[in-house]
């Protein structure tokens, strides 16, 4: 049976009230369908989304979830290796997938009378897949490329991942989704294995779809495709939680790069602590946009950097960070530029943001979620990953409401109460060998210096 | 994960960005063998007007949401960059919106952030764009600052000294991206002599030149209503815009703008190689030579013929042999940088250092081999069938809309290009694709960049070449 709920979005008071419907049905085999009816253009996106990811990984198996998503598209019996991009390609579509700390999905946007197609591949590789070793032993070496190209040729990359290793010491968010190399070489195709029976039944999956489709039209094709998919165990949940913090963490990472840069992690909560959407409207305040605090202090005004700003995440498992970063300008101090970051903090610790900045807040949070509307896929991607967080899909159509109701009390309130000197961890990219060094400069031309 | 922390870079050559999510699975090269998106559209029926003082018009009305897109396109780029003044178009572009005849520039942030829309701007080689999204309640503003940045721009000395500051550090700061730092090589070989070899943001020393005078100049010459393109997209009616346009910018004056002609670049004879040693784990690497402009004959044929070559993702016969067969690289792909004037055709992947020489290898075979035999009847079926079939999700945005029409308009593809698109690419026949790739592919004539670790990658260079060491 289909609940069918109107989750309606009254958006502030000069725009047309717009509603969304999303249908909701779960199936006898506990897979959680939604579908947006989306009828703009005549495009649909399928995203199937598994409640698995870095999170759920153990010691000395980090990056397992990635390395299965890579071999999600060598074959199983029905669709073998290589056919299956080369089959939504030839149908006009495109695929891809991504892995996060909490969540590896799978997608196909294709031309809304398609749907078909990608339902009846994403349901054959829901437990069909084969696993071959061969194919596994080739694409380690890809996943190593991955991880050279994203992390270790990257400087600033490389650094968001100490910043995790450091600011986690317990629980799974400790280690990069794409996991350490050591851990990638020690890999066996029964770890793959497992983890892929453990993770990938449909009673721990979400199937999005958004789009120019006839929901109704469309339960029976879902049905017929996932109905005789069995039911598993319920995986077992990660209760792994991160203990206080107590004292700052710091470190330094020295390596080949031009521009310093710097960045500070604060321990912050997730969708399920009211404070989070005053800390949402805290990132706000803090960068969205030029007029924004740290870009008008550290970029504008003090040009200490090239850019400055801060991130944080409602729609996480667990508690995450609330993190600020800064590229230096050539020359200026790393010293000088923490306490420039600190006195943006301290100022928003000591007195409310004013009344205009936090009707610009809120104002930036409604216009990103409509500008957002605009794509189906983005559509689909916010309600799957509320969904496989646990937050629910009814948190995309609540958080604008909820962020509304933020005052600027609430803000100078979290501030004061999560970005604390003893829960932050820093860490500094020094570019060594210095960079005045005059050796090969590829662009032609030689420091002055 | 947080997203990388990085620099903005509006200035990028189009299709060398890396993706930026991280653990994606596809392509670390979004590899577009095109400046448009090949998409065509039925359904879509933009008007196209010009206005007294010759601003071309785009109108595209979708109501769907309350969303205004208004994109501006003027016909400049890098290209009329003066000699060793590289980055001069870029700097223009960056100070439009950093205060104007009424506005400061934090006046214009604060105004525009205040409703939550947007306000940007991009440069490349051929055209500048600005462009302002917004609520479709706040249209007005929307056009408002759009006018006076483009029509209102003082330039201001304290304003310049910042921004190239910070165009320096950012062009700094690009040194640490291997591929940015391959791709400035290899433009630079293929182009020498021709307004196309120089980054669009510009050298050090040539961004270290520029004056406010050159600025202002460049600004007076180039932005003009006449050669200006502006498509509206969204929530507004063609009254609406016609009238917004008339009113905002009916007052900017038309004046002659001379016809520019260069040179074509002097094509590569020997194979023409620079290899830049820095201390990283993966070689980038990226062979190719010139290419075709988007007007083009072969055009089309090309388009098909790239597609399966490198530009189709795992379609693509060099992801298929280089990653999936060899496991040698996250991503490889081929592009076609079909600009105003032909622009470059190119190969780039990355692979641990080791391994350079089998890539290098892996990728001159398929160059070859696509000229030597026909591909098969499968594979052009499916690249047609793809080609055709995913044009409605290029056009998914407002802001894909009113992209595509200002190039389309702009490359004088004329508005059937939306109707006709499917019969121009279904006509491509297998001897179109062998004979293209015969004409536009060479695989003994290339020029190729390696950015890594060359202890350890130790190419191995066979017959005559040249070897570039380094630009003075």
């Amino acid at each position: 049976m289909v609940a069918c709920v109107l989750a309606s979005l009254l958006l502030a008071a000069a725009l047309p009230a717009r509603a969304t419907q999303v249908q909701e049905l779960t199936l006898a085999n506990g897979l959680k369908v939604l579908i947006l009816e989306v009828h703009k253009a005549p495009v649909v996106t399928v995203q199937v989304w598994y409640r698995v990811g870095s999170r759920n990984e153990l010691m000395g198996r980090a990056g397992l979830s990635h390395m299965l998503e890579h071999m999600m598209f060598k074959g199983t019996a029905k669709h073998p290796k290589g056919t299956f991009s080369r089959t939504v390609r030839k149908n006009g579509g495109n695929d891809n997938a991504f892995t996060g700390q909490d969540y590896t999905a799978y997608f196909e946007n294709l031309a809304a009378d398609r749907v078909q197609l990608a339902l009846e591949l994403e349901a054959d590789r829901m437990q069909g897949l084969l696993l071959d070793d061969a194919e596994f032993q080739l694409e380690r070496e890809v996943v190593k490329e991955e991880r050279r190209l994203r992390i270790e040729d990257n400087p600033q990359a490389f650094l968001v991942e100490s910043l995790y290793a450091h600011a986690f010491l317990q629980h799974p968010y400790h280690w990069p989704i794409i996991g350490w190399f050591h851990d990638l070489n020690g890999m066996t195709l029964d770890d793959l294995r497992s983890h892929y029976d453990t993770y990938y039944s449909p009673n721990n999956a979400t199937l999005v779809i958004a789009g120019d489709v006839d929901g109704e039209a469309l339960l029976p094709i879902i049905k017929r495709y996932f109905e005789p998919i069995p039911g598993g165990p319920e995986p077992v949940r990660t209760e792994a939680t991160e203990p206080e913090q107590r004292g700052e963490r710091r470190f330094i990472i020295k390596r080949d790069a031009q521009l310093p840069f710097v960045m500070m992690g604060f321990r912050a909560p997730n969708y399920e602590h009211e404070d989070a959407y005053a800390l949402a409207v805290l990132e706000s305040i803090l960068s969205d946009g030029k007029s924004s605090r740290l870009h008008k202090s550290l970029v504008y005004e003090q040009k200490l950097a090239l850019a400055a700003g801060s991130g944080y995440t409602v729609l996480q498992a667990d508690p995450d960070l609330f993190y600020f970063y800064v590229v230096l300008t050539p020359g200026a101090s790393v010293a000088r530029v923490e306490e420039a970051v600190l006195e943006e903090i301290r100022a928003l610790q000591d007195a409310p943001p004013t009344e205009r900045e936090l009707a610009r807040a809120k104002n930036q949070v409604e216009a990103s979620y409509i500008f957002g509307q605009d794509s189906v896929f983005r559509q689909a991607m916010l309600v799957g990953q509320a969904e496989t967080v646990g937050a629910g899909w009814r948190h995309v159509y609540e958080f604008v409401d909820r962020v509304r109701k933020v005052t600027a009390e609430d803000v100078r309130r979290v501030a004061a109460r999560y970005l604390v000197r003893d829960g932050r961890t820093v860490g500094v990219l020094i570019p060594d060998p210095p960079s005045r060094s005059t050796a090969s400069q590829p662009d032609g031309t030689a420091d002055a210096t | 994960m947080p997203p990388r922390a990085s620099l903005p870079r509006k200035h990028e050559r189009r299709g060398t960005g890396r993706v930026a999510a991280l653990s994606c699975l596809i392509l670390a090269l979004v590899v577009t063998s095109t400046a448009l998106a090949q998409s065509p559209s039925g359904a879509l029926n933009p008007v196209r007007l010009v206005a007294p003082n010759g601003i071309t018009l785009l109108v595209l009305e979708q109501h769907a949401l309350p969303i205004v897109q208004v994109h501006a396109l003027i016909k400049t780029g890098s290209a009329q960059d003066p000699h060793e003044k590289a980055g001069l178009a870029n700097l223009v572009a960056l100070m439009l919106d950093e205060g104007t005849r009424s506005r400061s520039a934090q006046q214009i942030a604060e105004e525009i952030d205040f409703v939550g829309g947007s306000l940007s701007t991009q440069v490349t080689e051929d055209y500048s764009t600005v462009s302002v999204k917004v609520l479709a309640k706040d249209t007005d503003l929307g056009f408002a600052l759009l006018a006076d940045v483009l029509r209102n721009p003082t330039f201001r000395d304290e304003e310049l000294s910042r921004l190239r500051s910070q165009v320096l550090g950012e062009i700094r700061g690009e040194r640490e991206d291997p591929e940015l730092v391959a791709m400035k090589a290899f433009h630079r070989l293929v182009f020498d002599g021709h307004p196309y070899r120089w980054p669009v943001n510009g050298t050090m020393e040539s961004v270290a030149r520029i004056t406010r005078q050159d600025l202002q100049g460049f600004y007076e010459t180039e932005y003009l209503p006449n050669q200006t393109i502006l498509a509206i997209v969204g929530d507004i009616t063609l009254d609406q815009v016609t009238a917004k346009v008339a009113s905002h910018f009916g007052a900017w004056e038309r004046r002659a703008h001379g016809t520019r002609a260069y040179p074509a670049p002097k094509p590569v004879q020997t194979p023409t190689v620079q290899l830049i040693d820095q201390d990283l784990t993966q070689s980038t690497i990226v062979l190719g030579h010139g290419g075709v402009s988007r007007t083009h004959p072969d055009y089309y044929a090309i388009s098909v013929m790239n597609y399966i070559l490198g530009a189709g993702g795992f379609s693509s016969r060099l992801m298929d042999a280089i990653r999936d067969r060899q496991g040698l690289a996250y991503g490889v792909g081929s592009t076609f940088e079909a600009n105003l004037m032909p622009g470059a055709f190119l190969v780039s992947l990355q692979t641990r250092n080791q391994a350079a020489n089998q890539a290098i290898e892996a990728v001159r075979n398929e160059i070859r081999g696509i000229r030597e035999e026909p591909v098969s009847e499968q594979e052009l079926e499916e690249t047609k069938a793809y080609l055709i079939g995913s044009f409605p999700l290029r056009l998914d945005t407002v802001s894909d809309l009113a992209r595509v029409l200002t190039l389309v308009e702009f490359y004088g593809l004329g508005l059937e290009y939306f109707t006709q698109y499917p019969a121009w690419i279904e006509a491509v026949t297998r001897e179109d694709v062998l004979r293209v790739a015969r004409a536009h592919l060479d695989p003994d004539r290339y020029v190729l960049v390696l950015v890594g670790k060359l202890d350890e990658a130790r190419i191995a260079l066979e017959g005559t070449h040249r070897l570039v060491d380094r630009h003075d």
